[in-house]
Formats: structure tokens, sequence, C-alpha cells
């Protein structure tokens, strides 16, 4: 394939190779062939993914529309720059380039769809709103190409549903358009090929491969051959990892959540004996507060940054020289990703430090550097296609037009998660769409989609398009109160950012808790807003739900693997070893494969521990199981704890055969009755109710009262299952729910591999696996108490388990 | 019979679904039905649950039968609409038409439901008084009659323990007595809102049915 002189000339000029992935890509765009492009970070994959499409516009004239680009992020701006603009400068082309997100101004909006560019740069949400307008057919006609970056953020989410609906529907109204899907390197991209491609075949999909780069240098921090035995963030380390910071150049601090994102701050920030310019970045505060501090690292003026994945996938990392990850990576893959942010120079090494938060967390510290090194990957776990997600695309096709039922059955089932689709289930969501989808013919009249004489369903008013465009897309956040600093109205208080109105609602006037690196006092409370000005003092920290990711099970094979394979033991800290050398004396270690339970007393209660490995949301979900069993048996259970590896449960009563609590048998009746009384269950269906249209987003400002005020989810939640158990979006909060929250699944593998293969270890004493779990205990009971009962008993909990006699 | 107590000098009866028995006028109080809110939205296009009308009276039926009551009444914003009357399905018509008929129906008139009645049967009057007390909407603060009305949706919300717990409520003050909504879509207001605190012209009391108990919450 050759490119065009204009082009070749770019290259030769800077002294750069075209690189072989990037001809590949070129020769798959001749070939009218989709493509899927996996490379790792620094190696020009957006370049890649661009030069086709200068080739075909530098060498033929084409009028409108040329490519489509989405990109996860809002911000496009500094990447787009540095991998297009500058290149299509510097080439001299004549190539009209234009974004188009939620941020883009209504003239402008309007005037693309009359005179669009030849290349637009916009997100799936926005594609999702172009796509519901009448003049979509018209400017998508002529569309040769549409580019997918960070392919691999999207495949698995409700987002990815949404884009791949769009991408069938753009892919009817231009059917010469070619797919191509940029990713950083995965586990499996065929199975990516297949989510990409138009009827899941990947056989229409090049799979263009880079190759090359250097391996990741990754460290795990360790001070004095120690490693804590409780906690799970890494502060321990905050001296330690704020010296690194003073010799890097800039440093991301990764933490996993964001209340622990705060807590980190305040940390570095009491050790910043150097006054270094530092930051915090996370998905809660304000975008102006977020855009600050990306504007801030752009210009080369800060030097650290802790951050959560709302800076994973950000922005122009050029100058990052080191990535910290505070606390346990939870996945092989998102370790390569996140370590892959630093340093755009495919050739030279990532600089990666993983500060584990206790003994398990090294372990699977240690298990990921292995996993990297090996190149061993976690595979996503694609699902089938949401139906709320569905029913949201449906009604946004009858916003652009008439369209015949079969043919958009047809259309919609080309998209791969919805591949498996049956007639019957479409028609399920056409009569949700149209009617709200009840038993009782109550809504005929006021329907949504109205059936033409020639058979074509349509939007009953244009109304309906607005208000569907208002409320459509695929995210939505917990309900949240606005961070107002400064007091008053009109008196112009600064927005800090937001908190969830669920902890809002347990501050009072004169509690203190820490924001964006600040303690703030609330001073009041008024609708939305919380008024707040600098505190001092002890603070509570913002609690936010979600935004802690399980232990991948590949990662928690390999953890295994660690405690079974002492020949890898003299690499670790004397700490660590010890520990897993008592834990074999006094106890067992856990299999490959098995399920180890301990049982113990201690100071009158009686102690089981699971060694699960299967992450935090299903040792969650078997520990409310275990403990409603126990309470039936009689047992007395007074609480649990889960972590990432085990579920600890206490009780009155000693468990003489714990073989019979994890029977497998009656899982999922015992679990429905649970779930459909519990806060995970009325939260996922709010969700699917907002995205499925049955009740409006809140609109940032907008306080409604009176007629329009909306209805709570929380009561349509219960007049539903009450009246319609079987529901549409009751089955999709229900799908959501088992998976997400409480990851059933995997809950369901650990009992089945409980029932066959489980270790139980009468002990006398508690052993040292179980000392993390028990410190957690011990924190969460204790609560308001001081600090050295907390200590003193951690103290008689470890002289305990490492006693051996 | 369950909880009691004494309001302008008479006993009452709070019940736990938000309406108020007299049992001395053999009179059930109820305010803020919102019926026909569902299909309200739902000509928006926004298909709510159309159930609501009929859970709503069902509460009511065996709220009557409960007390025994001869006398209802209705303290206004019935329905959640003008047009709600002509959109209730014919069972929950039906329903509605059995007890205006059976029953001394009074319908108190609110913001948005004026011309309800005239085809359901009952009376309709903007404001009543009814043994030792007056009836009507919204509050009036400068009116020092004892009062019985709706229209703000009292509900009580307390911080506990890290816990959020809302619930309706009825707020008191010195000589009015606000009653929670009844009907099953509608929310509520914070009795701490200031236009509630205004409305009682006085201090308020948040009155609680938890189960067959009353508790009683002074507001600060």
């Amino acid at each position: 394939m050759q490119l065009p002189p204009i082009i070749a000339n770019w290259f030769a000029q800077r002294g750069w190779q075209v690189r072989d992935h990037q001809l590949a890509m070129i020769a798959a765009a001749a070939q009218g062939r989709h493509a899927l492009l996996t490379a790792p970070t620094g190696a020009g994959k957006t370049l890649a993914g661009f030069l086709p499409t200068l080739a075909d516009l530098a060498t033929t004239a084409h009028d409108g529309l040329h490519t489509l680009y989405i990109s996860p992020l809002k911000a496009l701006a500094v990447d787009v720059q540095r991998n297009l603009i500058n290149p299509i400068t510097e080439m001299g082309l004549d190539i009209t380039v234009e974004t188009r997100t939620g941020d883009t101004p209504s003239d402008r909006k309007a005037r693309q769809k009359v005179r669009p560019p030849q290349i637009l740069l916009t997100t799936p949400e926005s594609l999702a709103i172009l796509l519901s307008a009448p003049e979509a057919a018209t400017m998508m006609a002529g569309v040769r190409r549409v580019i997918i970056d960070e392919i691999h953020a999207f495949g698995t989410s409700k987002r990815g549903d949404q884009l791949s609906l769009c991408l069938a529907r753009l892919q009817r109204l231009a059917p010469a358009m070619q797919r191509v899907g940029l990713s950083a390197t995965i586990a499996d991209p065929e199975s990516w090929a297949g989510w990409l491609a138009p009827d899941a075949d990947i056989t229409q999909v090049e799979v263009v491969r880079a190759i090359g780069g250097a391996a990741p240098a990754i460290d795990i921090l360790v001070i004095d051959d120690r490693i804590p035995w409780g906690g799970h963030n890494g502060r321990w380390a905050a001296r330690a990892v704020m010296r690194r910071i003073e010799q890097a150049r800039l440093a991301i601090v990764f933490v996993n959540t964001r209340a622990v994102a705060e807590l980190v701050f305040r940390d570095l920030w009491a050790e910043n004996d150097m006054a270094l310019p530092i930051g915090i970045h996370h998905g809660s505060l304000a975008p102006e507060a977020r855009r600050k501090v990306e504007a801030a690292m752009a210009a080369g003026k800060l030097r650290g940054i802790v951050a959560t994945a709302s800076l994973d996938l950000g922005l122009d990392w050029g100058d990052v020289d080191l990535v910290i990850q505070m606390g346990a990576p939870k996945g092989a893959s998102r370790l390569l990703q996140r370590t892959g942010r630093a340093n755009h120079r495919m050739d030279e090494a990532s600089q990666c430090l993983i500060v584990p938060g206790n003994r398990f967390e090294y372990l699977e510290a240690f298990a990921a550097r292995d996993a990297v090194a090996a190149g061993e990957l976690d595979p996503d776990g694609f699902r089938a296609g949401a139906l709320d997600v569905l029913a949201q695309h449906v009604v946004g096709c009858a916003a652009a037009g008439p369209f015949y039922p079969a043919a958009l059955y047809d259309e919609v089932k080309s998209a791969a998660p919805y591949a498996g689709l049956t007639r019957a289930v479409f028609d399920e969501v056409l009569h949700y769409a149209a009617t709200g989808g009840y038993a009782l013919k109550a809504y005929e009249r006021y329907q949504r989609l109205v059936v033409q004489p020639d058979g074509r369903m349509r939007l009953r008013s244009a109304a309906l398009a607005r208000q569907w465009r208002m409320n459509s897309g695929t995210i939505v956040e917990a309900v949240a109160m606005n961070i107002q600093f400064g007091s008053g109205k009109g008196r112009g208080g600064r927005r800090l950012g937001q908190i969830e109105e669920y902890f809002a609602g347990q501050l009072l006037v004169g509690d203190s808790f820490m924001f964006a690196g600040q303690v703030l006092e609330v001073t009041g409370f008024d609708g939305a807003d919380v008024h707040v000005k600098l505190g001092r003092g002890n603070p509570k920290v913002p609690v936010y739900a979600g935004g802690r990711m399980p232990m991948t099970t590949r990662l928690a094979m390999r953890v295994r693997g660690l405690m079974n394979t002492p020949d890898r033991w003299p690499e670790m800290p004397a700490d660590v070893r010890e520990w897993l050398a008592i834990q074999a004396r006094v106890s067992r270690l856990p299999g490959l494969d098995d399920v180890l339970v301990e049982t113990f007393e201690r100071d009158g209660r009686w102690y089981l521990v699971a060694y699960g490995f299967a992450g935090h949301p299903a040792h969650q979900t078997l520990g409310m199981l275990i403990t409603q069993r126990m309470e039936r048996a009689g047992l007395n259970p007074l609480g649990f704890v889960a972590s990432d590896y085990a579920m600890a449960c206490w009780s009155l009563d000693p468990v003489d055969d714990p073989r019979a609590l994890f029977d497998p048998a009656v899982l999922e009746d015992e679990l429905g009755a649970w779930l459909a009384a519990s806060p995970f269950l009325r939260r996922a269906f709010r969700e699917v109710a907002i995205i499925g249209g049955l009740i409006e987003r809140t609109q940032p400002g907008v306080v409604k009262t009176g007629k329009a005020m909306s209805v709570s989810s929380d009561l349509i939640y219960d007049v539903l299952r009450r009246h319609e158990p079987g529901h549409l979006l009751l089955a999709a909060a229900w799908t959501d729910a088992r998976g997400k929250l409480t990851d059933i699944d995997r809950l369901a593998a650990l009992l089945e591999r409980a029932h066959s293969q489980m270790t139980h270890v009468r002990l006398a004493h508690v052993s040292p696996l179980a000392v993390p779990s028990l410190l957690t205990i011990g924190r969460e009971r204790v609560g308001e108490s001081a600090d050295s009962a907390l200590l003193a008993e951690a103290e008689a909990l470890i002289a305990e388990a490492m006693r051996v006699a | 019979m369950g909880a009691v107590f004494e309001f302008a000098g008479a006993m009452f009866q709070p019940l736990a679904s938000g309406a108020l028995y007299w049992p001395a006028g053999q009179t059930l109080f109820v305010a803020d039905l919102h019926l026909e809110k569902a299909s309200h939205f739902a000509m928006r296009g926004l298909f709510l649950p159309p159930h609501d009308s009929a859970d709503t009276l069902d509460m009511l039926i065996t709220a009557v039968a409960q007390t025994g009551a001869q006398r209802v009444v209705c303290l206004g914003d019935s329905f959640h609409d003008q047009g709600g009357p002509d959109r209730l399905q014919p069972a929950a018509r039906h329903a509605l038409g059995l007890m205006t008929h059976n029953l001394d129906w009074w319908w108190i008139t609110g913001n948005h439901d004026e011309a309800a009645a005239a085809s359901l049967g009952g009376r309709v009057l903007e404001e009543a008084v009814l043994g030792p007390l007056t009836l009507r909407h919204q509050a009036d603060p400068h009116d020092a009659a004892p009062e019985l009305s709706g229209h703000f949706h009292p509900k009580l919300v307390i911080r506990h323990r890290g816990r959020h717990i809302a619930r309706r409520c009825f707020a008191a003050g010195p000589a009015k007595l606000i009653l929670p909504a009844f009907g099953s879509f509608t929310g509520g207001l914070d009795i701490a809102d200031p236009a509630i605190r205004a409305a009682l012209a006085g201090p308020a009391t948040a009155l609680v049915m938890d189960g067959d108990r009353l508790l009683r919450f002074p507001v600060a």
C-alpha cells in the first residue's frame, strides 16, 4: 500500500518511519474492511486510526461528513490536537475538523447538521442525539469511516450497548461505512472484533496488533522489609510516596475510590515538605474544578496528582513519568493500562510503583506484576445488551423518523450485544416504549409511539423528541447535592462539586468533611445545595457509592498460586514470608482451587472465615446469605465483613458443619427475597427507570415544584412490584443488580466449589490470614471510641495469631 | 382503637396511612390524594404505573372500614390536575362513586381540582367549619381558629446513627394541624422547611405513626 506523497513526505520530514501497524490500517481500509487495532500507549494509535482518512481526503474530493471519531471522553481537545490537527496543518491538507459534545453551542450544532465538517469528533451520547435528528439520514449517508477510540472503555457497559446500537444505525444509513476500533492492549482481541463487527461477524474485521513497546518497570513499595497487617489503601506509606513524587517529573497517584483520593491527598500534603504543586482529580469534583486540574497538568504546572479512574482515560499524559498505584491493582489489564499512561515513548519502559495496603494486597501486587510480565491480561466479561438502553434507542430512532418494526428488529440484532435478542422480547420493548408496557391497557390514548396506516411506527409529537434528547444517555449519577462555597443566594458562592445525597443526609450544620483536598464545614442547607466554609479538625469523609472494583478471577488464581509456591516466597519481604509460613503451620494455606474455612472462638464469640477469593461484591453477598442461614439454624450470627479475599462472620454459637451453610441448592430463592428488599435493587431500578425513559433526569439547576415534580423511583418500584411483578424494567433492574452489585455468578461458582472442595480447619485461636479481616471488624464495631483502644485490640489479635505453640 | 391525641379540645385518632379519624364526629379526614397522578405524567409520555388511583382508593376504603366513619372529608388536591376525574379507570370510578353515594362526602377544593367533584358526587366546599374545626386546603396563618389542612405533604426527616429516615407525618402547631399526603405517588416536604413553619404559626411538632404507636418529635 502506497501512502500519498503529501503524507509520506510529512513522515520523512520528521525523520519518522511509518510503522507497520499504521500501514496495515491503511491496507485494511483500501480493501474496504473493518479494522481493530490494539497497541500499547505511545504507538501512534490515534494517528494510525486517522491515517486512512487523511490519505483518502488528500487524494479524493469528498463533500460532507467523511469520518466520525468517537471517544469516551468529553475532553477530546488535547490528544486530538496532537494526533490530528497538527499533522493536518503540517501536511498542508485542507480538511475540516470539528467537535460536537454536550458543550458545543447550539448554533454550531444546528449548522453542523446542514454543513457538517469532513471529520467530526464526538462522544457516544452526542452521536445518539445526532442520530435522533430527522436530518441524520442525509448527513450520515456519505460517511466512509467511524473510528472508535479506547474501544475497551466501552464494550461491556451500557455506554457500549448504546454505541453498538448507534453503529448499527449508522451502518444502515451508510452501508459502505468502515468501522475502526482502537484499543489499548487487551486480552482477547477476537472478542472485541466480534463486538465491533456488524452481525458480530469477526471475519469482516482485520485485527491489527502493534507489537513492541518496552516492558513496563513495575516496582512494589516495601519499607524496612515490612508490610502492614490491615488497611487497604496504602496510606501508611505517604511519606515514602511523597519522596518518590519529589524525584519524578510528574507523578500520577492512582487510588481505587473517591473517598480514598481525599484521604491520600491529605496524607501527601502533610508530607509535602518541599511544598510541591500537587492536585486532586475525581469524578465528584465540579467539571470546572476538574478542567482546571487538567489544564494545570497540561501546562506542566503540577508535579503530582491524586486521581481515580476519572483521569484514567483523561487526556494527554505527555510528561507523566511515574504512575503510583495506592492499594491493590485489582487486575492485570487495569495495571498495564494505568502503567501505560506514563511515558508516551514506546521504546522506554514506563515506571510504576504499587503501594500495597496489607499483606494480601502485597500478594496481589506481586501476582499482577507476574501477570503483566507474562502478558496475561484479564478477559472482558461480555454480556447481553441492556433492555433499558434498547428502549431508549427505539424512541430515539422514532424521533429521527417512522420505522418498520421488522426492519428495526433486524438492525438492532446486527449490534453484537443484541445478537441474541428474540422478536418477542423486542416487541415487549416496543410495547414498553409505546405505552409503558403494562398489563392494564390504561395508556393507549397517550401512546408515545403511534402506528401509521402503512405499518410504520412514529413518535406522537415533536415535544416527545425534545424530551427524549434532554433525557438520553446511559450514565446515571447518584442523587447528588452541590457543594457551594460561601453562603447566601446570589452572592456568588463558588460551586466546588457534588456529594451524594446519601452522604449529605448524614451531615449536620457544624459537621466537617473532606472534599477536593480541603476540610469543609457545613454552614447550612438550601434545597440541593450544601453551603460550606473552610473548616478544621477531624473530618468525616465523603462516601461515594460504587467505584470499587473487585479483584479479577485470573488475578485471584495467581494469588492462590503464589501462596502454594514457597519457591517464590524468598522474593517477598520477611513480614509476608513469616505470615504465610505460620499460616501453613497453625492452619492451612488456601489451595489452588478449594475453599478454606476456618472456625475459632475468641472473646466469647465464634468466628467463621471463608477464603473464597471471589471479590468483594460476591463475598458481601455470601456474608448476607451465610448469616441468614445461620439465623435460621439458631446460631445467633452477629455480623460479617467482606474483602476481595475472604468473608468473616461471627456469632454467639459455633458453626459445626460449615458445608451445610454453603449449600448451593436454593441460592436463587433465598437471594431473590433478600435482593428484592435491598437497596441494591432500588438503586438499580432508579438507573433503568431513567435510562428507559420512565422518569426524567434531574436537570442541573432546575428545581421542580408542584405538579411537575417527579415521582420518586422508590414509590414506583414498590407499586410495580405489587401490581406488575413481570414488568420489563423490574427484569432489567434485576439483571443489573445481579451482575454489578452482587456478582451472583461468581458467588454461585464459589458455593459450588465450597460444596465439593471445602477444607474446614478448627483452630484454637485466630490465624494469620484471618487478621486483616478481623482488623476491619474492629474498626467498624468500635467506630466512635478512641484510637488507642483500636490499637490495643489490633496488637492483641496479632500476638495471638502468630503464637505457634 | 389505636393511638389518640387531643387537638382543639377533641380526641383524634391518626392512622398509619396518613388519614385522621375524629370519633366524636364519625369523620375521616384525608389530604392530597393526588388521584390520577400517574396518568398526568403519561400524557407527557412518562408512563408511570397506572395503579396509583386504585392503590390510594383501596387504602381509603380500608380506613373507612377500619374506623366506621360516616363522613369523609378530602382536604383538597384530591386529583393531581383538572383533567384527573375524566381519566379515572372504570373500576376506580365505580369504587369512588360508591363511597360518595353511601357516605357524607366533602370535597374541600384545592389548587388542582376545583371541577373535580361535579361528576363524582359529594359536596364541594372551598372552606368549611365542622365542630371545633375550620377545614381548608392550605393553612391560613392569619386565622387563629383551630384548623385542619393539607397542601404541604409534611414528612419528618431525621438522621440518626448514620441512617437517613423519612416518614410521612402530621404537622401540629398550637392551633393548626397539617395532614400528610395520602396519595400513593405523593412525595413530601421536610417539616422543618420554612414554608411549613410559617404556615403553622408557632412551634411545630411532628406526629408520626409507627405501626400502632404514635411518636412525637418537636421540630427544632
